[in-house]
């Protein structure tokens, strides 16, 4: 609780500015618009296939049950591909101001001197900006737009792009696939520990955009690394659609931190599709925050492949309007010895709805695996909601599932409550806010429970630096 | 002087009269003992007197310091200095004691910062006052009123209740729930508020508080009206007879 913000990070970026695009591609979602897309990318064939595979999917597969708040988005009115004028930079000063000016709002040059590792920006659907230190790159790390890699190393994306998240998957994945354009490719080489994080930066910054960025992390052996992404936009009026895709792959004994900071503005329709293999003694952690967007899907999933592989998710979401937070995250433990943990806080204020779906699941041989899952969720008024809909699957006998959940409602007589004792109800919210997420933050990396507190104080009124 | 005065209140809850017509009165270093059956509008009074939603006053005032407090909001009475220790407040999930005391007290000194440690000194009188009340240092970083006792419920109110320095006390049976030894740790926190000058409306069902608490004054309410009122012998007769001397006496309000 003792925390205080050294500096203040500004959480929206204002209005949109107007920004010069080179390509812009839409239309009805065909053959020839992906052929399109792969064409100006300069693709190998295996990739357009790729893509050509997973449109067929896209249109066979069924709007999935569990969608709901996205009635009104029309896939052929978006922009399907946007690429900013400029070609991608490795110096701020090449980044075109009007582009530029939404990274120092957010601060993100100096957090990139301070703090990271590597860097890489996606903008609409291009990387803008990539860049990685030398003393990493020396021992063979990698950091690059996703498309640079599947010119430069083929063979290495080839091997893993698509099969941690297949597109079969679901509608919005096969959407992703054959669309993808923007995000980072990472390698971590063997034996390569990487203390400080490397981050992504994903801005939409015209309305009627799709975004499709993809991520992809190969974790060498017994490799470390933190990965930070974040997502952001100004405010305009017309909704835009983020469906990116986050693919890991962490080899025996990796393990990979991956937090999210999901801060889009309120008029973005997000899908997030996150999935991690995990090999032996391997771990995964997520942490998303979703606090932004109107509606946002959220699903990581870890699969724990290799025997005493763990993993962990820590998710918090908030609905404080009329918007939607589904998410949970999914364990699937395929391996004995295997270890996960979940914890969901989620809470809904002014009329939000907040979903919980979470699934652990347990094959036959995983043997002597552990799983746990609390899912919390904190109810402001009466005119907002919550659900939570676990899924334990167990075929292991030998295996230890536990799930607790709890629900809480602000209700009138705890408001009156707190009132009585002075508290403004904004204050009294936040009070409540801070002291059913306390636990959580405290657990959580400095910097990360910093941004986190930051959004709850805009969102809940100030009551000065919470925490 | 008059720190509460309630005059001829009606009060509509759930399109219910509960309250109709009651007058009564509080003054600094007065301690006003309001008993009466259960379901005879005592709580109802207090809800009122704070503003909670739900409580509809029909007609009638609140006056605080000779001001009516009826256009104020449930907070902004609160910090005109009138605070309510409930009957049985409500559990919240999530938010600590210790916290929660923070922000109570560094409302009360007009702090920005809510979530900052209090001053020193302040930090000094909650200890002396978890020593009053009968709470320890534990206490503080358990869940409000989650997990506490009954007894621990009616502590931690009148913890509050010291802390934020309040000038009228509106304690809604503080009693209730507590063993002799705790009846008698209450009596002398509220004797010492009537020495320090505040006023207090205490609101107890059974005349057992009173031995240790000698009233100024009683009110019996009853059906939502003001059955009786005098001096301690009303508690005496209430100890003795109970309430069914009430039976018939509706209406006959001496005010
Ligand atoms: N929220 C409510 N809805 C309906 N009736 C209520 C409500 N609160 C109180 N009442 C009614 O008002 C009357 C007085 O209740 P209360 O003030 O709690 O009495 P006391 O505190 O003297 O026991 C009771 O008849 C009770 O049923
Ligand atoms: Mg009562």
């Amino acid at each position: 609780m003792n925390i205080n913000l050294k500096h203040e990070i500004p959480l929206t970026l204002g209005e949109a500015r107007p920004v010069k695009y080179e390509v812009r591609l839409k239309g009805e979602l065909t053959e020839e618009l992906v052929r399109e897309l792969s064409e100006l990318k300069g693709e190998p064939e295996w990739m357009l296939n790729l893509r050509l595979r997973a449109l067929e999917w896209f249109h066979k597969l069924p709007m999935p049950k569990w969608v709901r708040g996205v009635e009104e988005l029309d896939l052929s009115r978006l922009v399907l591909y946007s690429k900013p004028k400029g070609s991608l930079a490795t110096e701020w000063g090449d980044v075109p101001p009007e582009i530029r000016r939404y990274y120092e709002a957010l601060g993100i040059p100096e957090q990139e001197a301070k703090l990271l590792s590597g860097i890489n920006a996606t903008f609409g659907s291009e990387s803008i900006y990539s860049k990685l230190r030398d003393s990493l790159r020396s021992k063979g790390v990698i950091m690059m737009p996703t498309e640079e890699a599947v010119r430069k190393y083929p063979e290495l994306v080839r091997k893993y792009f698509g099969r941690v998240f297949p597109y079969t998957d679901h509608k919005f994945a096969a959407l992703h696939t054959a669309f993808w354009s923007g995000g980072a490719f990472v390698y971590v080489p063997p034996n390569v520990r990487i203390d400080q994080p490397l981050e992504a930066l994903f801005l939409i910054g015209s309305p009627l955009e799709g975004q499709f960025e993809h991520t992809l992390i190969i974790a060498g052996e017994n490799s470390y690394l933190n990965f930070i992404e974040a997502c952001a936009a100004p405010r305009y009026s017309g909704e835009s659609f983020h469906d990116g895709m986050v693919e890991i792959y962490a080899h025996r004994g990796a393990t990979v931190k991956f937090t999210t900071i999901q801060n889009w503005s309120k008029n973005v329709i997000n899908f997030g599709n996150k999935r991690a293999i995990l090999e032996e003694g391997a771990r995964v952690d997520w942490m998303i925050g979703s606090l932004g967007s109107k509606v946002s899907y959220e699903y990581p999933m870890s699969v724990m492949k290799g025997a005493g592989s763990s993993s962990q998710a820590i998710m918090v979401s908030i609905a404080k309007g009329p918007y939607i937070k589904d998410g949970g995250a999914k364990m699937i433990h395929a391996a004995p010895n295997t270890k996960s943990r979940i914890v969901s806080k989620s809470i809904s204020g002014d009329g939000g709805l907040t979903i919980y779906r979470g699934l652990i699941k347990v094959l036959r041989r995983a043997a002597n695996s552990f799983a746990h899952a609390e899912c919390d969720s904190l109810i402001l008024d009466n005119s907002s909601q919550s659900f939570t809909y676990p899924h334990n699957q167990v075929d292991e006998p030998t295996s230890t599932v536990i799930h607790e959940a709890t629900a809480g409602r602000l209700g009138e007589e705890q408001l009156f409550y707190l009132l009585s004792r002075g508290l403004s109800e904004a204050e009294a919210k936040s009070l409540a806010v801070m002291g059913f997420l306390d636990d959580l933050l405290i657990q959580l990396p400095f910097e990360y429970a910093n941004i986190l507190r930051s959004v709850i104080e805009v969102e809940f009124s100030r009551l000065g630096g919470v925490g | 002087m008059m720190l509460l005065k309630v005059v001829d209140l009606h009060v509509e809850v759930a399109g219910v009269e509960v309250l109709k017509g009651v007058s009564l009165d509080v003054r600094e270093g007065e301690i006003h003992a309001l008993m009466g059956p259960n379901g005879s509008g005592k709580s109802t009074l207090a809800y009122t007197i704070l503003g909670r939603e739900g409580y509809l006053v029909k007609s009638g005032d609140i006056l605080f310091e000779g001001r009516s407090v009826l256009g104020l909001s449930t907070d902004e009475r609160a910090r005109l200095g009138i605070f309510l220790a409930l009957q049985e407040p409500p559990q919240i999930p999530g938010l600590r004691l210790s916290p929660f005391l923070n922000a109570i007290i560094n409302k009360r000194l007009c702090r920005k910062e809510l979530n900052k440690l209090p001053p020193p000194q302040v930090l000094a009188e909650v200890g002396k006052a978890l020593q009053a009340v009968g709470l320890s240092r534990p206490h503080l970083s358990r869940e409000l009123n989650m997990g506490f006792s009954g007894g621990e419920k009616k502590r931690s109110e009148l913890l509050q209740a010291i802390l934020l320095k309040p000038k009228l006390l509106i304690l809604d049976e503080p009693d209730s729930g507590l063993d002799a030894d705790g009846v008698k740790a209450v009596a002398r926190i509220i004797n010492s508020f009537k020495q320090e000058g505040k006023g207090v409306l205490l609101i107890t069902h059974y005349a057992r508080l009173l031995k240790h608490v000698p009233p100024d004054e009683v009110t019996v309410l009853y059906r939502g009206k003001v059955a009786v009122r005098g001096g301690p012998e009303i508690a005496e007769r209430i100890d003795s007879e109970g309430y069914s001397f009430l039976n018939g006496s509706v209406g006959k309000d001496e005010h």
